[in-house]
């Protein structure tokens, strides 16, 4: 370890990850916590880091109760729709009441929301998004949280959590290293908000060579969110609620907007609508309550998004593909048009850059659509992520030990991305579950409940040799060959990457097995998981950018695991689309209408694996038919 | 679409390595100008191509479906509030201009510094409220939405 130890003492609230959870707790700590010390840990530059980077078009999450068009409960029943019913409804409840104020908040700092000229309310995209000239977001969030903050250290990658020495399942900080400078970097802090972001490419993209970075979710997220929580031992929920996107195909450009706004539609290769045919088989797979094929349009319940999905996919599978998008006729309107291109160049530029490249005008041509490899994620049609207790005054006891959006680990707590069961949350919803994790924090910390904390020189040590040994395992092997990257001691990261990619695509529900898998297949990946996990012990990085790398794909690694094990355990196929058990193909309401919840032990690495009950929202008048 | 750096417009100046949030834009110790390491953990964001005060970074579709001949450049304004793209097709037959907002409010001016507002009451810390509420939700005097007040109830089973 040839670089320098920095240490930052008495941090009361460390935020891990500043995209758009982090933002939100960082501003929101300052205002609970006049005179706390409140630090920010990024591994990019807050200004253009996490997933809202390149900016959105849309905030996908506002009520608009200012306007008098939705009230929470609302989003609650959309969201647990949307995702087979397996949502925190605390949560979803909790952040739905308070994401408009966010909402508010941004427009006053200057994030342009569009209006309806008509009304004068926000223009709407559908029921909950609305459409904004979002470049900026990300820029104009973080100027927030720096307001707020005392300290922000750029360029920190976060490998893990400190624990507390003086009593056990506390945290005390966190450590990590500046990939600019390679120092080693000590936070210690009476709090931590886990802000970080979820999985990609940790299944094998449809990309392959120079295009593997164009993945959905940003190559970025690395599933921090799961690995630094995993490893800390905090229980996980709904790891298996992995998400499969139907979108533009090769530059995943957003379809949202076409359909909600523009209002294109979709069509098979031979120019019929082609999903209603796949819902009376599907209404038999996953029950009449999920998909009512008669009544689904007079209900006018949205379709869930995984659904939609296998009408997609088996369509394809018959040999009818490709999938279009039928812009040809929302594209004569000029108007229209100009908004189907803004869309892309507000939030996937790479959409706009393909069509240029491919000369594919939607105005006189229907683009083609895919589906996409799956990601692990919490934010978006699905809700991976950390066991955390809601608020008091909503949450039954299975759901609630003291501090808003608390991990089961004491002190640490999850937003965005990190905190399971909330999905749709988008990036308005994301930033107001760090403002009320922040707030949690803060009280926890003026309630006593940090006091005495330890953190010995021996953990830090340990940690601090184990974040470098990638690098002097390079050292040591490296002259053992004469040149290139093929040595007998150690794989570099992209090779471990690789390695990951092609393992949970074939066992656990990938896109080359059309998201297929079962129980026997989901045992033989935990098998060369472990051996993975066990070379990931002699990866070797030759700079601190590869080390940089090491970390995420660890962090990816403790992910997949997680998925595999959650999979495995929920025996039946509740989101068809997103991924199919062979060998249980059909929805169990008797048997998995439950969240699913994990541990795995930080000191052996065994997971164990429970059942928790899934609690709906009802009013006065359902619980009297009920 | 990864990105690229053109030898003669950039300088070296670094406002590109310092952005990008993938870590791939570094300097080359020989040329001592930026270029794109890892272009495979690239996602076009074009915040490099943004920051870049020389214009220096450009963009060519990823070589594994992205013809070439094509291209999206963008100026993003901060004083004058505004982004302008201009994109070209690859047989010259699309030419578009387009020009979007980025903000409302001269940069970093109008978001509150926290640390002076008047510290909140405990009725408000024991409360449920955050910063700023009940009124930014309704932007009227209503109050936060509870279980109670839209009567409900939280149940477990199924019920749909």
């Amino acid at each position: 370890m040839g670089y320098k130890t920095v240490i930052e003492d008495d941090i009361d609230v460390l935020i891990t990850g500043a995209g758009m959870a982090g933002t939100g707790a960082a501003f929101e700590s300052r205002y609970w916590g006049k005179d706390k010390k409140i630090v920010i840990a990024e591994k990019a530059n807050m200004d253009r880091s996490g997933a809202v980077a390149q900016g959105l078009y849309a905030i996908n999450t506002y009520m608009g109760t200012r306007f008098g068009e939705n009230n929470p409960e609302d989003h609650v029943r959309y969201a647990r729709m949307d995702l087979m019913g397996m949502v925190r409804e605390d949560l979803l409840f909790d952040m739905a009441r308070h994401v408009d104020s966010a909402v508010h908040q941004f427009e006053e700092w200057g994030l342009p929301l569009m209006r309806d000229p008509k009304t004068g309310a926000y223009q709407r995209e559908g029921r909950w998004q609305i459409m904004i000239h979002g470049e900026s977001y990300k820029p104009i969030v973080a100027e927030a949280a720096k307001k707020s903050a005392d300290k922000v250290f750029n360029r920190i990658c976060v490998t893990h959590l400190l624990m507390d020495d003086a009593k056990e399942n506390r945290v005390a900080g966190a450590v990590g290293f500046n990939v600019r400078t390679g120092d080693y970097h000590v936070f210690k802090s009476k709090t931590v908000i886990c802000a970080a972001g979820g999985a990609s490419n940790i299944f094998k993209p449809r990309s392959v060579g120079e295009g593997a970075g164009r993945v959905w979710y940003a190559p970025w997220s690395s599933g921090s969110a799961y690995g630094l929580l995993i490893e800390a031992g905090a229980k996980m929920t709904q790891m298996e609620n992995r998400i499969v996107l139907a979108r533009f195909k090769d530059g995943y450009g957003p379809v949202g907007a076409y359909f909600l706004h523009l209002k294109t539609y979709t069509q098979n290769g031979v120019g019929e609508e082609y999903e209603s045919k796949w819902f009376p088989e599907l209404s038999k797979m996953v029950g009449k309550e999920y998909l009512d094929t008669e009544g689904q349009h007079l209900s006018h319940k949205p379709i869930p998004t995984c659904l939609r999905n296998h009408a997609f996919i088996n369509e394809v599978n018959a040999g009818r593909g490709p999938i279009h998008m039928v812009t040809m006729e929302a594209f004569q309107d000029p108007h229209l048009e100009e908004i189907g291109w803004h869309n892309f160049l507000g939030m996937t530029v790479g959409q706009a850059v393909l069509w240029a490249a491919t000369d594919v005008d939607p105005k006189y041509e229907n683009p083609e659509l895919t589906t996409s490899e799956p990601y692990v994620m919490g934010s978006h049609a699905t809700g991976c992520g950390a066991w955390v207790s809601g608020p008091e005054d909503l949450s039954p006891e299975e759901y609630f030990w003291g501090y808003n959006r608390m991990t089961t680990v004491e002190g640490l707590f999850g937003a965005g991305d990190a905190a399971g069961g909330t999905p749709h949350a988008f990036s308005s919803g994301s930033f107001t579950e760090g403002r009320l994790a922040a707030k949690a924090a803060c009280k926890y910390i003026d309630d006593g409940k940090a006091e005495g904390i330890k953190v010995s020189q021996e953990q830090i040590d340990r940690r601090g040799k184990q974040i470098f040994k990638p690098m002097e395992h390079y050292k040591i092997y490296r002259n053992e060959i004469t040149a290139g990257s093929v040595n007998p001691n150690y794989i570099n990261p992209r090779q471990g990457l690789d390695r990951l990619q092609k393992l949970m695509d074939e066992y656990a529900g990938g896109v080359t097995v059309s998201y297929m898998t079962n129980d026997k297949l989901l045992n033989i990946g935990l098998k060369k998981m472990k051996m993975l996990e066990e070379d990931l012990e002699k990866i070797a990085a030759e700079d601190i950018h590869e080390l940089l790398r090491a970390w995420e794909l660890k962090h990816r690694q403790l992910s997949s695991e997680a998925v595999l094990q959650h999979t495995l355990f929920r025996k039946e196929t509740r989101w068809p689309g997103y991924y199919y058990r062979g060998d249980a193909m059909k929805l169990d309401d008797q048997n998995w209408h439950v969240l699913t919840v994990s541990r795995r032990d930080p000191k052996t690495g065994e997971y164990t694996m429970e059942k928790a009950p899934c609690y709906h929202l009802i009013s006065d008048e359902e619980e009297k038919v009920a | 679409m990864p990105t690229f750096v053109y030898m003669t417009r950039c300088d070296g100046c670094g406002h590109c390595v310092d952005i990008c949030p993938s870590d791939i834009m570094h300097i080359d110790t020989t040329t001592r100008r930026a270029y794109n390491i890892e272009p495979n953990m690239c996602w076009e964001c074009y915040s490099c191509v943004k920051a870049c005060p020389h214009n220096a970074i450009d963009v060519r579709g990823y070589a594994d479906f992205a013809p070439l001949g094509h291209s999206v450049r963008v100026i993003r304004d901060e004083e004058k509030g505004v982004i302008a793209w201009r994109i070209k097709f690859r047989n010259g037959k699309k030419d578009m201009n387009l020009l979007a907002p980025i903000t409302t409010k001269p940069w970093g001016t109008a978001i509150p510094q926290l640390a002076d507002e008047s510290a909140p009451s405990k009725d408000m810390v024991d409360s449920q409220l955050l910063y700023n509420e009940p009124k930014y939700v309704r932007m009227d005097d209503g109050g936060l939405h509870t279980l109670e007040s839209n009567g409900l109830k939280l149940k477990e089973g199924v019920y749909y």
